[in-house]
């Protein structure tokens, strides 16, 4: 275990040590696989190919056996690469990198780098498109959607332990750093001369900008200041050829084609990002949220749209409802009422004086939603718990269900209707939902609740997933908002995408990785024009 | 040349992109027109214009959301917006007066399409980051689409992003939908006079660390600053460092306030109220003190710090007007006719110091001689090509207007 565990900032290492995102899904999953495992190398990837009963129903591209075989061979290459302290190749220090949060779907990798610098990945890189080997690139494996889930034939490469600051510029606001950063690091570094890096994602304890520079993760201050992609500057980024190429700069537009706002949600598939050139922002003098409680989701969702429709642009509005509610109170003691229906926390910034008067506008535009509840923080104390209590939301009920986490979007105007018919969905499939999202921009994350030991309820809990990401495009949305496709979503992509819209993104996938080495099987359907594997049309 | 086609629908242009193909003939496509002399010089066999693509398709006031198809006049689609006090918070930068043109003619495909953001980009995002669907018809003269309505949204690759700023190389976008934004209650201006270029934007990057959200920071040289159309600014006849803040009216009180006596050292401040603080920024976005015809215009982009080392390293070989946005980070910059424009050693100062130039205004010969892009390494290069390739194989859509071959 010793050289997984320097491996550091990863999430499903931190699993094991932690119970910071202690999700009882995935807890309770890994036990079960681990009491059933087979011997170690006959074990397959876990997914069931068709027709199969195992549980999880996301198909999974079959490994090429002739670079399995050669495993041993290609480890060696990669050690005589890169050195024995930088390749993970024994079996209980793979398994750390078998999944990522989406646990139901585990495999393990070929071998796993970790290297230093830039050159080591563009190295490795070489090597793997003179050879044809897959890559599966990785930052901490938090990601929900399987984006960073391994392939039996791939090898992962994880830049978790290329995490520097390398350059600080306050004047002309800029941080330079290595991609494999954590989130909230970079606001660390730059804290102490009141700046901060904006996209905040729940998970931002653990993961890193790579994944967040991939998945274009939000969060909920995003409202105000934008996602990750209207924060990067820049990239340093190595093709699967080797090259390195460095995108963008401390300037703040592209010259030539946006090739910065391509790779950025690119989901691993274009090169491995290794270092970023992030904006950073002076924060406020300072900053309080509210809480607004109402008797019914659909006034908190009128609410919400009033106060967007009035000019005032809040930093964050979060929205939960009862069951969510119940479960993050008794987390995070934030004083969350119980006896609401649905919860709003409204965040504004400014001067003391500035606080309180977009407070009292805000307390005037809810009125006449007939809120139960209103009580504004009285102080960074109880700031915290509010936010810790909604950022820990997904921890908090992992802790008493399984559940799939969904990230639609939606129309903000659709709210009330789409609330209901997720309950109606829910309902019908004689499961539970507890809904927690950014509420300004439409983002919803229903949590759907199930007993992963049941493989029956499993798989209506997947189900019941894609028809609520149906109904989100239906009524104009999208299916995801900000955790990306991964494996979770590909097959549901021709419910928003045409074939011709879905071949188009997959030329560019091979304007920049021509023989499809870079984290296959993800995004596209695999029987898209060419597999999702192999080349497009 | 024959009248330019106009398709009305997708349908018809992918019919008419079809036929193009077919032939293998390069076709010139274009909006209003408004920045037709950008870019080298293109040989096509015919131009097709997004005109009789018109209209706004859907407005959203309370999910600050718009969707217009390509060819409505930005114009059409402010005044819609303004009459619920809303706006475009990247503040399209308007070629025309700067190119030989009027201003307040250019579509909104055209605005996205060149990714021509204002002085609110330095806070607000530039044309792309506000940009979040898009329907257009590739090279292919097939009909796609990418993003949507809704704000957040990581469902397939970005492509509408891909598209800003690819000057209709790529695809002729059909429909765009984008974030528009509240119009801010109040907003001031402080302007110092008379400093030099390393000290105004020094007091930029100042007033850009403040906590105040300013929205916007230039400065303007003596010479530019004596083209403004506001006369006691013109009249001062010294260089001109501008910034501004936007709020509800108590807000702007107090953080005027406060920013004046950060900056106090530099001086004390003429202060713009609100109508003056729109006009002076209105002609600012119309690159209205950059219309000094025949010299030529060049726009760099570089970290904010660097814009004045940049501009110091040109003027050793040339006289050059600066007009810099973006708390230095953007340079529009006037320099006189000459066979390059002066680009050799205008490259090379960026060069020295990072980002990348752009000739704006060159007659069509300078256009075709030197590059209007920045060069690119080999490697972006290929990438570029690539992705051209990806969108439109045949080349046929306004080829070369970039680089060359693309
Ligand atoms: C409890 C919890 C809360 C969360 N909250 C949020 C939230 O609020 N908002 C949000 O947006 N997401 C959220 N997520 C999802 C997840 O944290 C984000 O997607 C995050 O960006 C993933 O970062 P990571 O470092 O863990 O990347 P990984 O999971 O390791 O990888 C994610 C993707 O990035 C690719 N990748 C990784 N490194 C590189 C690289 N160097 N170059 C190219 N590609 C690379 C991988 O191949 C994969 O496709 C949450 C997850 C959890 C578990």
């Amino acid at each position: 275990m010793g050289r997984a565990i320097e491996a550091g900032h990863d999430f499903v290492q931190r699993q094991s040590r932690s119970s910071l995102y202690d999700r009882g899904r995935q807890n309770r999953h890994k036990n079960e696989t681990r009491m059933q495992q087979k011997p170690p190398d006959q074990r397959a990837c876990k997914s069931r190919r068709r027709g199969s009963e195992t549980m999880s129903h996301i198909e999974l591209p079959a490994p090429d056996s002739a670079i399995v075989a050669r495993r041993e061979a290609i480890v060696a290459d990669l050690v005589a690469l890169v050195g024995a302290g930088t390749v993970v190749a024994d079996e209980d220090g793979r398994r750390a990198f078998e999944t990522d949060a989406l646990t139901a779907y585990r495999c393990m990798p070929l071998a796993v780098v970790l290297p230093r610098t830039t050159d080591e990945v563009s190295r490795v890189l070489r090597y793997c498109y003179e050879n044809n080997v897959r890559v599966v690139p990785r930052g901490a494996g938090t990601s929900l959607c399987g984006g960073a889930l391994p392939a039996e034939d791939a090898i992962v490469i994880g830049v978790s332990k290329m995490n520097r600051v390398i350059e600080i510029d306050y004047e002309a606001r800029f941080a330079r750093v290595e991609a494999g950063i954590t989130n909230l690091a970079i606001s660390a570094a730059v804290s102490e001369r009141g700046y901060f890096y904006a996209p905040d994602p729940s998970s931002q304890l653990a993961c890193t900008l790579a994944g967040n520079i991939a998945m274009n993760s939000g969060g909920a201050h995003c409202l105000k200041y934008g996602v990750t992609t209207n924060n990067i500057l820049g990239v340093r980024m190595v093709l699967i050829t080797g090259e390195v190429v460095d995108i963008g700069g401390a300037h703040l537009d592209a010259d030539g084609y946006d090739l910065l706002g391509l790779v950025v949600g690119s989901e691993g598939q274009f090169g491995i990002v290794t270092e970023a050139t992030v904006r950073i922002i002076r924060a406020a003098e300072g900053a309080r949220p509210m809480l607004i409680g109402f008797g019914s989701s659909e006034q908190a969702g009128r609410c919400v749209s009033a106060i967007i429709a009035s000019g005032i642009i809040p930093v964050a509005i979060e929205f939960m409802d009862k069951p969510a509610i119940d479960v993050c109170e008794s987390f995070a003691h934030a004083g969350y009422p119980l006896d609401v229906e649905a919860l709003l926390i409204v965040e504004v910034e400014g001067s003391e004086a500035e606080i309180e008067g977009f407070l009292a506008q805000i307390r005037d535009i809810a009125a006449p939603f007939g809120p139960t509840h209103v009580m504004i923080s009285n102080g960074p104390i109880q700031s915290a718990k509010i936010w810790k209590g909604r950022k820990s939301a997904f921890g908090a009920i992992g802790r008493i269900s399984d559940y799939y986490c969904m990230d639609g979007t939606i129309p903000l105007s659709r709210l009330p209707q789409v609330l209901t018919s997720i309950s109606a969905i829910c309902a019908r499939h004689g499961l539970k939902v507890a809904n927690i999202f950014h509420a300004g921009d439409g983002n919803l994350h229903p949590l759907i609740l199930y007993n992963a030991n049941d493989p029956a309820e499993s798989e209506r809990a997947e189900i019941a997933g894609a028809e609520i990401l149906t109904l989100c495009v239906e009524v104009g949305g999208c299916l995801t908002g900000e955790h990306g496709v991964g494996i979770e979503k590909r097959d549901l992509m021709r419910v928003q995408f045409s074939d011709v819209d879905l071949a188009l993104q997959m030329r560019i996938k091979a304007a920049f990785d021509p023989a499809w080495l870079l984290n296959p099987g993800k995004v596209f359907p695999l029987d898209a024009a060419g597999g999702g594997l192999g080349q497009a049309a | 040349m024959s009248e330019p086609l106009r398709p009305a629908a997708d349908w018809e242009l992918a019919s008419m992109i079809a036929s193009f193909a077919s032939r293998n003939q390069p076709i010139e496509i274009v909006g209003n027109r408004t920045k037709a002399r950008v870019g080298r010089p293109m040989q096509t066999a015919a131009t097709i214009t997004t005109q009789s693509l018109r209209g706004i398709k859907l407005y959203e006031p309370t999910e600050l959301v718009m969707s217009a198809q390509a060819g409505t006049p930005l114009a059409q689609i402010e005044a819609e917006l303004a009459g619920n006090r809303q706006m475009l918070a990247f503040e399209p930068i308007d070629l025309g007066p700067a190119t030989g043109g009027v201003a307040g003619v250019q579509s909104v495909g055209g605005v996205f399409a060149a990714n021509l953001s204002g002085p609110r980009r330095v806070t607000a995002g530039a044309a792309r980051d506000h940009l979040i669907g898009v329907k257009g018809v590739n090279g292919r003269s097939e009909v796609f689409k990418s993003g949507g309505r809704v704000m957040k949204n990581v469902t397939g690759y970005d492509i509408a992003r891909g598209l800003a700023g690819s000057w209709g190389t790529l695809a002729v976008m059909t429909e765009l939908t984008f974030k528009v934004l509240p119009w801010p209650e109040s907003a001031t201006t402080l302007v110092y006079a008379g400093l030099p270029d390393e000290f105004a934007i020094e007091l930029l990057c100042a007033a850009m660390g403040t906590p105040y959200e300013v929205s916007g920071a230039a400065h303007l040289s003596a010479g530019l600053s004596r083209r403004l159309g506001h006369s006691s600014l013109a009249a001062a006849g010294a260089a001109l460092t501008a910034v501004r803040v936007e709020n509800f009216t108590q807000s702007v009180a107090y953080r005027k306030q406060r920013l004046a006596d950060v900056l106090s050292a530099y001086g004390a401040p003429i202060e713009l109220d609100y109508g003056e603080t729109l006009a002076f920024w209105g002609e600012l976005r119309q690159l209205r003190v950059l219309s000094d015809m025949p010299s030529c215009l060049w726009r760099i982009s570089t970290s904010p710090r660097n814009g004045p080392k940049v501009v110091a390293a040109i003027r050793r070989h040339m006289t050059a007007e600066a007009y810099y946005d973006w708390s230095g980070g953007l340079v529009w910059l006037e320099v006189p006719a000459s066979a390059d424009a002066g680009a050799s050693d205008i490259r090379r100062a960026v060069a020295v110091h990072g980002g990348h130039a752009t000739l704006i205004r060159a007659d069509p010969q300078v256009r075709s001689s030197v590059d209007v892009f920045q060069p690119q390494t080999p490697t972006l290069e290929r990438l570029t090509r690539n992705l051209k390739a990806a969108f439109d194989p045949q080349g046929i859509l306004n080829p070369g207007r970039m680089y060359a071959g693309v």
